[in-house]
């Protein structure tokens, strides 16, 4: 349908106000939100992260794409819940105990995001028991895991072991993410995946949740 | 009593120089910066460890490791001088007496080395500043503020010879904008938050160091150019963008000498040549020899003006030659040969002309870092009254740079930072001259980041 192309590309090109105006357009001409989300919206972010991985996008072109998603996405939001769709997967994020980066964290979100994923960040310097309790209170399918000092990628292992201690380790896949972190730490201290940048994270939780759905 | 910068220490850019400045400082036990040698300065780090109360002498048996190892490197490569900096965790501030007893440990180290052998050396310590804890971060009141400067106090009593910081006022507010490449922001971030943070803070630090006697030594734009400078390196920011950011950040990094510093500024603060010409005081440069902590997208330009050469971070880690903070030093010190033999035999312009024309044509983050930009920037900067004019001049000119740059052929640009070029000259010759009015505006922009109260808005 060359709306929804049309729709596709103007998320693309990061402009919000077009692309809220078209999505109202498709609202109103009965198309099912799910189709519009998948087909315009999700669509067009899947180009921006692809043009993403290869160079050919920077990050306030993404970002700017991202933006226009968020606000046609706030039109389908009501529409989604009314038609009874299901989230394409809840994804719980923070740094961890000690740690005040977040700008790495921030970019997965917004990847994730963009992806068509629900996210609660609970924020930097996040203690085990808030991920515990977060978990606990969001159910999420997966648990992304940021630090970027060698002296805090420990309290990775200390939250994950503090899940497991809480009973939730069986309900959620955990990744981490971070510069001093790599798949050997990540078996080491048990996660599920390691991803070194916000795009490959999102081929990770896509992944996962293939899997599990 | 604040001094301002009208006139550039060093006019002319054929006298910035590596190894000479024209306010040589000494400190610690006998060390002379900037008085026609170039020093190593080793910078470490714990290896992959819990950092708390637990296993403290697990922590403390690091440091007197990497002390031995200091003593052991410099007796077998016998530097002319040394520096090594101690860069505190979070938690070494978060807890005032961890990061002092740390500082008497190395402290001793290096007490030993100079009585043992002669060499010159001092011990810079950088506190973390953890003001950030919060969001909005809250600067000017608070435990951590309260902490951050007991911090400062008790190493500067346990003799610290040097003390330094990365301070992160504004960061909340630049990292947002910076990721949104969003110029307005940056340049209200820097040249209105950041400075006026920077005054606050300063003021605070040099009352330290003077009642201790300690050199004040400056303050790193790292959580603000560098991070543009990685984002960029790593192909999520166009490259001109980070460029008009290290030359924009120049500004809040002046204040701690506006304040009162006059020791080396930090070694990631690649806006150090910059402060250089203005005030003449010594810096620290990183480059090539700290890929242990980072990759380099700048080359050999970031040694031509340096008076420290450092590593910038090394993790205590065993590697095939041995341990790393050695090997890393041993590096810095051949570097330092270099330097020093070129000083010596009076080929100084020689070689740093091959550090400069190595690399400026490849990268427009190298371009503003050359001796002739980094003039031009520190004039447009002195040629103007207030931080937030001269932030804004010192953008401006960078960008200026880099478009002469791409019309003398001298730097190539791809067309996307061609594109990005266009739109921040654009962006930057729309911004207002009256700081009030950016104020107004930002407010509404990014009120919801950051409290006005914090920076005395």
């Amino acid at each position: 349908m060359k709306e929804l192309l049309d729709l596709s590309q103007l998320i693309e090109q990061g402009q919000s106000q077009k692309a809220l105006t078209l999505t109202q357009q498709l609202v109103n001409s009965g198309l099912p939100s799910q189709t519009i989300l998948n087909d315009g919206l999700i669509a067009g972010m899947a180009v921006v992260g692809e043009k993403m991985r290869n160079g050919d996008m920077y990050l306030p072109e993404v970002l700017q794409s991202a933006g226009a998603m968020k606000a046609s996405l706030a039109i389908l939001k009501p529409l989604l819940a009314l038609e009874g769709t299901k989230s394409r997967g809840k994804i719980l994020i923070g740094t961890v105990k000690g740690d005040m980066h977040d700008i790495g964290k921030n970019l997965v979100s917004i990847m994730l995001q963009g992806a068509g994923f629900e996210i609660v960040d609970i924020g930097c310097n996040a203690d085990p028991q808030r991920f515990v309790s977060a978990i606990a209170e969001h159910a999420p399918e997966i648990v992304g895991l940021s630090a970027m000092l060698t002296t805090t990628m420990l309290n990775m292992k200390t939250t994950i072991d503090a899940i497991a201690g809480a009973g939730l380790r069986s309900k959620v896949k955990i990744i981490i993410g971070g510069a001093p972190v790599s798949q050997k730490f990540a078996d080491e201290i048990g996660a599920d995946g390691y991803s070194r940048d916000a795009v490959l994270a999102v081929d990770k939780v896509k992944q996962f949740m293939d899997r599990t759905s | 009593m604040k001094k301002t910068f009208k006139t550039l220490a060093i006019p002319d850019p054929q006298q910035l120089m590596f190894g000479r400045t024209p306010n040589p400082m000494t400190c610690g036990f006998g060390l002379t910066l900037g008085n026609g040698q170039v020093f190593p300065e080793l910078n470490f780090t714990l290896p992959t460890m819990a950092l708390e109360q637990t296993n403290w002498p697990a922590v403390v048996a690091q440091y007197e490791e990497i002390g031995s190892i200091i003593e052991r490197a410099a007796a077998r490569l016998k530097p002319p001088g040394l520096m090594a900096e101690f860069e505190l965790l979070p938690p070494m501030t978060e807890h005032p007496s961890w990061g002092a007893e740390l500082t008497s440990v190395l402290l001793k180290h290096l007490d030993q080395l100079h009585k043992d052998t002669g060499i010159p050396c001092a011990l810079r310590v950088t506190p973390t500043d953890i003001r950030d804890v919060t969001k909005p971060p809250e600067l000017r009141s608070g435990k951590p503020l309260e902490l951050l400067l007991q911090s400062f106090e008790q190493c500067a009593a346990a003799g610290a010879h040097v003390l330094s910081i990365e301070s992160v006022g504004g960061k909340e507010v630049h990292d947002e904008a910076l990721l949104y490449g969003d110029i307005e922001g940056v340049i209200f971030a820097l040249g209105v938050l950041a400075s006026r943070d920077m005054e606050f803070l300063w003021e605070r630090i040099i009352a330290t160091c003077s009642k201790h006697k300690v050199v004040p030594g400056g303050d790193s734009a790292c959580g603000f150019a560098n991070t543009a400078m990685q984002l960029a390196g790593q192909g999520m920011l166009p490259e001109v963008l980070a460029s008009v950011v290290r030359a924009a950040s120049s500004v809040r990094s002046l204040v701690a000498y506006e304040c009162g510093a006059y020791g080396p500024s930090k070694d990631c603060a690649y806006e150090g040549p910059v402060i250089k010409a203005i005030t003449g005081a010594p810096i620290a440069m990183e480059g090539k020899s700290a890929s242990c902590a980072h990759f380099s997208p700048v080359g050999n330009v970031a040694a031509a003006m340096c008076d420290l050469w450092s590593n910038e971070s090394v993790q205590n880690v065993r590697l095939l030659s041995g341990p790393a903070p050695e090997a890393y030093f041993e590096l810095l010190v051949y570097d330092c040969r270099l330097f020093n033999q070129a000083l010596e035999t009076k080929t100084e312009n020689v070689y740093q002309n091959l550090l400069v024309s190595s690399d400026i044509h490849l990268s427009p983050q190298a371009y503003v870092l050359s001796p002739q930009s980094t003039s031009r920037i520190a004039s447009a900067i002195v040629r103007e009254s207030g931080h937030y004019a001269q932030t804004l001049a010192a953008a401006r000119e960078a960008a200026t740079l880099l478009r002469e740059g791409v019309q003398r052929k001298e730097l190539q640009l791809n067309p996307r930072e061609t594109e990005w070029l266009e739109r921040i000259t654009r962006e930057l010759n729309a911004l207002p001259s009256d700081e009030q009015q950016m104020i107004v505006t930002m407010q509404d922009r990014y009120g919801h980041l950051f409290a006005a109260n914090s920076y005395g808005l």
